[in-house]
């Protein structure tokens, strides 16, 4: 965080020598396209407010299931409908591993959370297009099933 | 006084923007009230919130700068022979490495993929730079190895990494053959 402040000083001050002129303008462009796009973010984190407050309970209670596929898919539909700051979502992850979570599940649900952004929708949808954040969400949601099938490979959970 | 009156205004007009200012002024009426009348889930609410309030009002007013700064310096030819229709795979490799520095994932990916786009960069290119700023950002990674061991970290990043590319490529066919043009975010508003 503090090197994202000393990066960017540093290059606004280079820039600035090299040439004044057009470094307002770069500045005036990031704070007009700022502007424009606050209110979705903000939208934005209505929404992960109140859907996290709706969702941490069944996180808990849904992925302990018997069936590794099953609890793995409810996994990955949770992570998908779901967002949580890493510092959250890893203590989380540990928990249900140590309460004897599979891996699979766990990947399910940390891959989803952070590769699949229901919730980003109204963010995404004004930089890469409806339809470019459609595909890309439904990619992502079938490379995060391999990924987490991959893991119950790794650590002995699914037989093929 | 003044912003209750632009609310009102924007009701009456309908605009994208006021909907979205007047939404969030009832969230924070309503947390402010759940505060105080010590209202559990509105409190729960509230601190969920400000979780991720707080990162985004950090990070976001910087990234922007950057952004702005890029627009005006970063040369077309030089994200086209990179990211471009000419780049070769290296270009990937790039995506990957500036996705793993980019500070705050995907909500600072989406505008900067957006800004590379129309400088030049292919989609494939700028769907394996979103897709892999939610997966290989390093803080984080270096955290899940400590949580869950550097096995679960070292078989999710290698599994994905190639599934990335391959899934970027599949979605810039799917994209191109609907001729598909990624709208240009105006400056202006």
């Amino acid at each position: 965080m503090i090197a994202l402040y000393i990066v960017t000083a540093v290059l606004v001050a280079v820039s600035f020598v090299v040439d004044r002129h057009k470094t307002l303008e770069g500045i005036k462009i990031g704070v007009k396209k700022f502007r424009k796009i606050l209110p979705n973010y903000l939208k934005l984190l209505i929404l992960i407010a109140v859907v996290l407050f709706f969702t941490e309970g069944l996180i808990v209670k849904y992925l302990g299931q018997e069936n590794g596929l099953i609890g793995m898919l409810a996994g990955m539909l949770l992570g998908s409908a779901t967002m949580m700051p890493g510092f959250i979502a890893y203590p989380l992850a540990g928990v249900l591993v140590e309460r004897g979570v599979l891996y699979m599940v766990v990947a399910g649900f940390v891959t989803t959370l952070m590769m699949v952004g229901v919730l980003t929708y109204p963010v995404e949808k004004e930089y890469l297009g409806v339809k470019g954040t459609i595909i890309r969400n439904s990619v992502s949601f079938v490379i995060a099933a391999m990924i987490a099938l991959s893991m119950g490979l790794v650590y002995g959970e699914v037989f093929v | 006084m003044n912003q209750a009156k632009d609310a009102k205004k924007s009701i009456v007009k309908l605009t994208a923007h006021g909907r979205n200012y007047l939404y969030f002024g009832l969230f924070v009426a309503f947390i402010a009230v759940s505060f105080l009348l010590k209202f559990e889930p509105g409190v729960e609410m509230g601190n969920n919130f400000y979780l991720f309030a707080k990162d985004m009002v950090l990070i976001l007013p910087p990234a922007f700068v950057l952004i702005g700064l890029f627009d005006v310096w970063a040369k077309r030819e030089t994200i086209e022979k990179h990211f471009g229709e000419t780049a070769d795979a290296r270009g990937y490799v790039w995506s990957i490495l500036l996705a793993a520095t980019t500070v705050g994932g995907t909500f600072v990916a989406f505008p900067v993929a957006n800004a590379l786009y129309h400088k030049g960069a292919r989609y494939s290119m700028i769907m394996t730079y979103v897709t892999s700023a939610s997966l290989v950002m390093i803080p984080m990674s270096i955290m899940e190895a400590a949580i869950l061991g550097p096995r679960f970290t070292a078989v999710r990043i290698l599994v994905s990494l190639p599934l990335v590319v391959m899934g970027s490529l599949l979605i810039e066919k799917v994209l191109l053959r609907l001729q598909y043009r990624i709208p240009e975010v105006q400056n202006d508003g």
